[in-house]
């Protein structure tokens, strides 16, 4: 008679009872992957064990397995009246991109917990960004911690351990002024999830002692009941540690911290929708100080090599830490050695439990003691509770009696994919209205109000509260010069305390563009991230890139063919920048249903693309303010009649327009001779047209460096747009350059077609825009920058 | 010559570890970074070593408050070589988290009961950014060299300074115990943000009356080359190498 195992009858049960077994244990397994299970046991002639249930659910789940990425998906595009049917499977045409691409800079990709590119002949750089979008709506604070403290050990289980240099944090909010009254049930108010999320980031990752040094901040309303919290960690690891393998009959260590009920179901529910039921329970509780005392030994332990293999113990616990590591070979686990934080807890928990600050290390018998010893020397929990053993099986026991034994073979390839069906209708080319309103007097005032706009606005009173330059690596500073009155593009770190060679980390993120099409959105993100760590002094041809797409209801044919069309597009303008997809994450389903109404509402599909660049000298990084009066101005790329989706048409309600289109054949050559311009130390300030267009670039730039400029709309290169157009277009491809007068002949020659001169820096603090021979408007720097950092204040 | 031994004591949570070892590398000292378990066992002793620093981090979470467990740990286990590390005149240091440990364990401004302590910004937040301070005139040798101004980043949430009573600042003043002072950008009285958490006296930094032992709430280990200077890469000139490396650099000499 089992004492601690409790038995599932599922050979018995029909499909509506496979579906109730599954839905009230929180599995969230749909009825054809329980019948594959009930198949399976069926198979074996015995009826599963509650711990074996479980283990199945957390590594089929979305979460863990991404089955909507891995399946195929029959795809209709309706444009203009045509049909157009294809079978696509989007992790795959991800992977395309970095297949054809086959570049050197690529070390490892898509098979470890993060993507390893080459950063010089010794070391490589790691970088992942995961999403803590469930647990943070839930519980902001906890949510966005163990988010930040989650990603960290993917960089530590990257490899044979990765060294953290770097945070980045990206959130989506509903809007802050959100009427408290008209929230549903269970809905926190977008205020409180910006504060609990941003102090949660603040407190994990500064006690870790990594630099949190570039990030962003997207409020829609969509986001209000669903918000997106994406963490981000950049490491360094020696090339030589970057491979890894189990091997046979080594010992299961289990690191740092102990085991509790927290996080329990973790992964299963971050897979389904949210309502107003869920349990905070399911929410992980973090301690930093306790993985910061495991990341100093474990980098020590990885130092000297003592262990084959490790892995974080995140969403699925050990379930799936030790599943996939021992997934080769074969596992055998005695679950009572594992360190609980308090008794009683059942076997089955004990496996699944999300519990924070664990990692499980795969080492050899004779390092065995030197290991332990190492971590006892400074308290970090290390306690053996398994060997990996040549069976194919996962074994586990619980006070010598078997509360699970399966087959490898059938809990990893055993998943049924769906065949899925999806659907995008083209809008068609909305027209493009022309503003009525607009008068030549009130530009300065457009200006003004975009500055404010709460997606522009500095985000300093965030930034200032994360430790953005411990460890002595940040060179580039996410805000501009001693008194924070610009922003910056992108973070540039220095790795290497004797080393000069640095990179550069940005992203791009614009749910906006998305709206209006999923396919230009993801280019423009790819373009975006790219432009970002240009500007800084990167390399374009030596970067890389990471996609997290979080997107609604995929159940939903529309909402999947959104998703499919997003795909695509990256695959198209990755393909086309050269840029590898080196790790990436879905995070699905997020969508909230009103317990009393049954409403359902999605979130705008959203992609973050993370961008990371070798830097061949920091000395040479370039910053966006501007330095000195009488330097010229530059305009590098084309402006076109591109307002959808624009902050302009968004802040003064403008509606339609067309989207902005990247085009690659034109900036990627064009960023390569910047890039040169950059590393000859010929370009003193750099700054790219994004979000508000020109006029908001160059207003930074002239808060950032507390000086004004003189520009002539005209010089601008176009085919003849509207004013209008040429201050406030989101047209992709652009940057805004300054350059010394004496070096003009050099840059023009070296820039050739893709450049024109506007103007010039003036000391004055003027910024003075002429249009047609006349001046247009004028607007003093102090006031922008003025403007530009009233944000965010409560 | 051999280059002078620094210990840099580290203890869970203590996060400016590694940069605070680079800092005396580029100094010419040979620094090693040890657990605080190391001397707890005695496989470490302080007394062979030539100065003893206590980085920035968040030592045990800062639970309690900032630095607090350090200060029981440290006079439990190390109080009397510590006393007598400081009687050779021996340099001890503390940044950030250092200096809320020194100022705690009543090391500064002199060895006795704790008179003064690093409460929470007025900000009543976390805040990391980049201060002018004033170089002030006092006995510690690490000056030396030193213009009136400087800047230094710095990042903390517990960094305001207070002081038990008027009299205490007074001592501290007349004694010329104030290492640097927050300012303006031109050496004037400085407001937030340029006295970043409220500090009484706008001081930042407090020296021994033997100018030995010396504590700050700036970080010099982050500022060790012009590149990191926010106005390296904004056109200004930085400052040549940056004066946290010669901060080191004045330690390591007077070693030797």
């Amino acid at each position: 008679m089992p004492e601690y195992a409790l038995e599932m009858n599922i050979i018995g049960a029909g499909d509506k009872e496979l579906l109730e077994i599954s839905g009230k244990n929180l599995l969230a397994l749909n009825l054809e992957e329980m019948k594959a299970v009930k198949k399976y046991f069926t198979g074996i002639g015995r009826n599963p064990t509650d711990c074996e249930l479980e283990t199945i659910a957390q590594t089929w789940s979305e979460h863990c397995c991404h089955k909507i990425f891995r399946s195929d998906i029959n795809y209709t595009e309706k444009a203009n009246g045509k049909i157009r049917e294809e079978k696509i499977n989007l992790l795959g045409e991800i992977r395309k991109v970095t297949e054809k691409l086959d570049s050197d800079f690529c070390v490892s990709v898509f098979k470890d917990n993060a993507g390893i590119v080459k950063f010089n002949d010794e070391y490589g750089i790691a970088f992942k960004v995961e999403t803590h979008n469930h647990p943070s709506a839930l519980e902001p604070y906890g949510g966005a911690g163990t988010g930040i403290g989650g990603v960290i050990r993917d960089i530590l289980g990257a490899g044979r351990g990765a060294k953290p240099i770097m945070n980045t944090d990206v959130f989506c909010f509903g809007l802050p002024d959100a009427d408290y009254k008209r929230l549903p049930e269970g809905v926190l108010h977008p205020r409180r999830i910006f504060r609990g999320v941003v102090s949660g980031v603040r407190d994990y990752g500064n006690r870790m002692g990594i630099p949190t040094a570039n990030g962003a901040i997207v409020f829609d309303e969509g986001y209000q009941k669903n918000c997106l919290v994406f963490c981000g960690t950049v490491g360094i690891i020696p090339l030589k540690n970057v491979e890894k393998k189990v091997m046979e009959d080594d010992y299961i260590v289990v690191i740092g911290g102990k085991t509790g009920r927290d996080g329990i179901h973790g992964a299963t529910f971050s897979s389904i929708q949210m309502d107003a039921n869920v349990s905070t329970n399911v929410v992980q509780i973090g301690n930093p100080i306790v993985e910061k005392k495991m990341m100093d030994v474990l980098l020590t332990a990885a130092d000297e090599g003592l262990y084959n293999f490790v892995t974080d113990c995140g969403a699925g616990g050990l379930s799936s830490a030790v599943g996939e590591m021992g997934s080769e070979t074969g596992a055998e686990v005695m679950l009572e050695k594992v360190p609980l934080k308090y008794s009683e807890l059942l076997p089955w928990e004990i496996w699944i439990s999300e519990s924070q600050e664990r990692m499980v290390l795969s080492v050899p018998g004779k390092n065995l003691k030197k290991l332990l010893e190492l971590f006892a020397s400074e308290d970090v929990e290390a306690a053996i509770i398994g060997q990996f053993k040549k069976t194919g099986k996962l074994e586990i026991y619980y006070k010598n009696e078997a509360v699970c034994s399966l087959d490898m073979n059938f809990l990893h390839g055993g998943v049924p994919l769906r065949n899925l069906k999806a659907q995008f209708a083209f809008p068609g080319k909305a027209e493009y209205r022309k503003d009525a309103d607009a008068k030549t007097t009130d530009w300065p005032a457009r200006i003004m109000k975009l500055l404010t706009d709460i997606n522009i606005t500095s985000r300093e009173a965030v930034i200032t509260q994360y430790d953005h330059e411990v460890q002595a690596h940040t060179v580039l500073k996410p805000l501009a010069g001693m008194e924070h009155s610009g922003p910056s593009d992108a973070a540039v770190l220095k790795p290497l305390y004797g080393d000069y060679r640095g990179i550069a980390v940005g992203c791009g993120i614009n749910p906006f563009y998305g709206r209006h099409d999923p396919y230009m959105m993801a280019g423009c993100c790819i373009e975006e991230a790219l432009r970002n760590i240009v500007s800084a002094g990167a390399d374009p041809g030596a970067a890389a890139i990471l996609d997290n797409f979080c997107w609604g209801d995929v159940n939903d044919e529309e909402n999947l063919g959104a998703l499919a069309r997003c795909v695509k597009g990256c695959r198209d303008f990755a393909l086309k920048y050269k840029l590898p997809f080196i790790s990436g994450k879905d995070s699905l389903n997020n969508f909230f249903v009103e317990e009393k109404t049954g409403v359902e509402t999605s979130i705008p599909g959203t992609l973050l693309i993370s961008a990371v660049g070798i830097v061949g000298d920091i000395r040479k990084t370039v910053s966006s303010s501007f330095k000195r009066g009488g330097n010229l101005l530059y305009i590098c790329g084309k402006t076109r009649k591109e307002m959808g989706g624009s902050r302009y048409y968004a802040v003064f309600g403008i509606e339609g327009g067309e989207v902005s289109e990247p085009v690659p054949s034109k900036t990627l050559p064009m960023m390569r001779k910047l890039h040169c311009c950059i590393e000859v130390g010929m370009v003193k300030s750099c700054h790219d047209c994004s979000d508000g267009g020109f006029i908001i670039a160059l207003s930074e730039m002239a808060a950032g460096g507390g000086r004004g400029a003189e520009v002539f709309l005209d010089r601008m290169i176009s085919d003849d747009v509207s004013p209008e157009a040429l201050l406030f277009s989101e047209s992709q491809g652009r940057f805004i350059v300054e350059i010394d007068r004496t070096l003009q002949g050099d840059f023009e020659k070296a820039m050739g077609k893709n450049v024109s001169m506007i103007g010039s820096v003036a000391e004055d603090g003027e910024i003075k825009v002429f249009y047609g021979g006349e001046k247009l408007f004028s607007l003093s720097a102090e006031e922008a920058e003025k403007a530009w950092r009233s944000g965010l204040q409560w | 010559m051999v280059k002078p031994r620094v210990l840099i004591l580290r203890v869970a949570g203590t996060n400016c570890d590694n940069e605070t070892e680079w800092a005396f590398r580029l100094a010419g000292a040979e620094p090693e970074r040890v657990h605080i378990n190391r001397i707890k066992r005695g496989e470490k002793k302080i007394c062979d070593y030539q100065a003893l620093v206590i980085p920035g981090g968040f030592s045990y979470g800062d639970d309690i408050s900032a630095g607090k467990v350090l200060v029981n740990e440290i006079k439990h286990n190390m109080g009397e070589d510590i006393d007598r590390f400081t009687g050779e005149k021996k340099p001890l240091i503390g940044i950030c988290n250092g200096f809320q440990v020194l100022v705690k364990a009543g090391l500064l401004p002199w060895q006795g009961k704790q008179v003064v302590s690093l409460g929470w910004n007025d900000s009543a937040r976390f805040e990391d950014r980049w201060v002018y301070l004033k170089t002030e005139k006092n006995a510690s040798p690490f000056l030396k060299g030193f213009p009136s101004v400087i800047k230094l980043p710095v990042a903390h949430a517990e960094g305001k300074f207070t002081v038990d009573s008027g009299t205490t600042l007074k001592k501290i003043e007349d004694g010329k115990l104030v290492f640097f002072r927050y300012c303006s950008p031109d050496g004037g009285d400085a407001e937030y943000p340029h006295n970043p958490n409220g500090s009484a006296g706008a001081i930042a930094g407090l020296t021994s009356a033997n100018g030995l032992i010396v504590g700050m709430m700036p970080h010099p280990e982050r500022a060790l080359l012009k590149c990191f200077y926010p106005d390296a890469n904004e056109g200004g000139d930085g400052e040549e190498d940056g004066y946290g490396c010669r901060f080191f650099r004045n330690i390591v000499e007077y070693i030797k």
